[in-house]
């Protein structure tokens, strides 16, 4: 369970008013759910990502996460940006790996879990290669290996295929819902794509104009396991243009 | 005889599809032909006489005095001289600036209490004031700081701004896979800062050369400076003919031993 607890955060600088960049917000996120949040650009959807990921201290509010109140970073949260950002000196094999390398497990259990991920993100071929050949739909989908192999509880992700065209960030977002299926954790994806949101979550938040506040809550019901074909059905159409209605409050 | 390919580059250059390429054969051998034509041409202007032989000796003459030296035992002394000159102080001024590098990159307090004497120290030219390190440090020590100042600034600099721009978000990554202070610096910041290092360290290379040869000029009784103004003092010319070429080939030596380094180190770039 992710407890968001009314966070706020304001951006003090030298000469000038303070500026309240985020909330006060509160929600609540169950174990293994999905959860999407979309808002317009400016909102502090970053800026919530890094207070949840421990990168940065809210000024009131506080994260919980499983009960525990979050302190700085966590082994248990995952992070996945934009950008691929992978370490272009390291085999795609030995970014995928890295997680595992910093919490110090042994070479025999590196392998034997990353091999798996590769194997899941059809990366096998590319195990010793290097990121900087690769096209950006593989490299994120490298980054991805590299945050599920740290088997975290919650996944957060910034706007992960914001960079990608739709047919690979259509598979891509795919792979994270096999990868999600079976092992999961609680997910929360900024985005700024509504398709995308009404396609992957169980339930998607809206954010206002800043201070970002949640303004919406709006739960999608389409069946799971999820097909690309979904976002052709009168179901999906109404879920979305609910998501629609609400950002255009925003 | 097969010769390395490239024989000498400045930079590792970039794949452009489309461009025309010179066969591999002319390109092994492209540094030599060059060589050989600036040999020519400096036979052609001895024999032009345009300057008296007694002040520029032709190549014959030169490799005479060359040989004359080394099958006497007497140049080795001073090769070997300036090579321990310039190895230490290039190890040691790059060791220093690394260290100082890394502490100021990440302290912005000791960058601004620093950064004026060093950029004070890097204003004055090293040339004025290399006799008083001469008075005040003997023998070989003064030619070793010479060779370390001169080589401090751009490492440096190289290492400040490497580390400077390692890339926010991997730093953040980093983070919340709760690297410790040492693997934040062998996994990420070593690696990430090395091709700027290296390039620095290239001109580092070069530089204590000058560096060694600037103590060795104004005072010193061995080493290829010493045999410079030794020559000049006895206008023997080709003598100085020989010292300088020797230093220019320790110089490129130490290049390309910093681009073997760098090729083997940044194998991973060619995969960009």
């Amino acid at each position: 369970m992710l407890e968001i607890r009314s966070l706020s955060v304001t951006f003090t600088q030298p000469n000038s008013e303070p500026l309240l960049a985020l909330g006060p917000l509160s929600f609540d996120i169950p174990p293994g759910q999905f959860v999407c949040l979309v808002g317009p650009s400016g909102c502090g959807k970053s800026t919530l990502v890094n207070v949840i990921a421990g990168l940065q201290t809210p000024t009131t509010g506080c994260v919980r996460l499983e009960g525990t109140t979050m302190r700085g970073p966590s082994p248990r949260v995952g992070l996945m940006f934009q950008n691929a950002t992978l370490m272009p000196w390291r085999t795609v094999r030995d970014n995928v790996a890295l997680p595992l390398e910093l919490a110090g497990a042994g070479r025999a259990q590196r392998m034997e879990a990353v091999d798996a991920l590769l194997e899941m993100l059809g990366l096998t071929d590319f195990a010793n290669a290097y990121p900087g050949g690769l096209s950006g739909g593989m490299a994120q989908r490298v980054a991805l290996g590299r945050v599920l192999s740290q088997k975290p509880h919650l996944l957060l992700l910034d706007e992960p295929f914001g960079a990608l065209d739709a047919l690979t960030r259509e598979q891509v977002s795919f792979d994270l819902l096999r990868a999600w299926r079976r092992e999961q954790q609680t997910v929360l994806m900024v985005t700024h794509d509504i398709t995308e949101a009404t396609l992957l979550a169980d339930r998607v938040l809206v954010m206002s104009r800043r201070p970002g506040q949640i303004i919406a809550n709006i739960p999608v019901t389409i069946r799971r396991p999820r097909h690309p074909e979904d976002a052709f059905t009168p179901d999906f159409s109404e879920t979305a243009r609910e998501v629609r209605a609400a950002i255009n409050r925003a | 005889m097969q010769l390395p390919l490239p024989l000498i580059r400045l930079t590792r250059i970039p794949v452009r599809y489309g461009r025309r390429v010179a066969p591999r054969s002319i390109r092994r051998y492209a540094g030599v032909i060059t060589l050989g034509l600036m040999l020519l041409a400096w036979q052609l202007l001895v024999m032009s006489e345009a300057l008296p032989s007694y002040q520029l000796p032709a190549p014959a003459a030169v490799w005479a005095e060359f040989v004359d030296w080394l099958s006497t035992g007497r140049l080795w002394p001073h090769i070997w001289t300036t090579v321990v000159e310039v190895v230490s102080g290039l190890a040691f001024g790059v060791l220093f600036a690394v260290a100082l590098g890394y502490v100021i990159a990440h302290s912005p307090l000791l960058d601004d209490v620093l950064s004026p004497m060093i950029v004070a120290l890097q204003s004055t030219p090293v040339v004025a004031y290399a006799p008083l390190l001469v008075i005040w440090f003997p023998g070989i020590t003064s030619k070793t700081i010479t060779s370390a100042l001169i080589v401090f600034f751009p490492m440096l600099m190289s290492t400040v701004v490497g580390i400077r721009n390692v890339p926010p978000t991997l730093i953040a990554l980093m983070r919340v896979s709760q690297a410790t202070r040492r693997q934040m610096f062998v996994k990420l910041e070593a690696p990430a800062a090395m091709p700027v290092l290296l390039s620095g360290l290239k001109t580092a290379a070069t530089l204590s050369v000058i560096g060694a040869v600037v103590g060795e000029l104004i005072n010193g009784n061995a080493g290829l400076g010493h045999l410079v103004r030794l020559g000049l003092s006895q206008y023997d010319i080709p003598l100085v003919f020989v010292a300088v070429i020797l230093l220019a080939a320790l110089a490129i030596s130490l290049y390309q031993l910093v681009s073997a380094l760098e090729r083997r180190l940044l194998h991973w770039q060619q995969f960009e």
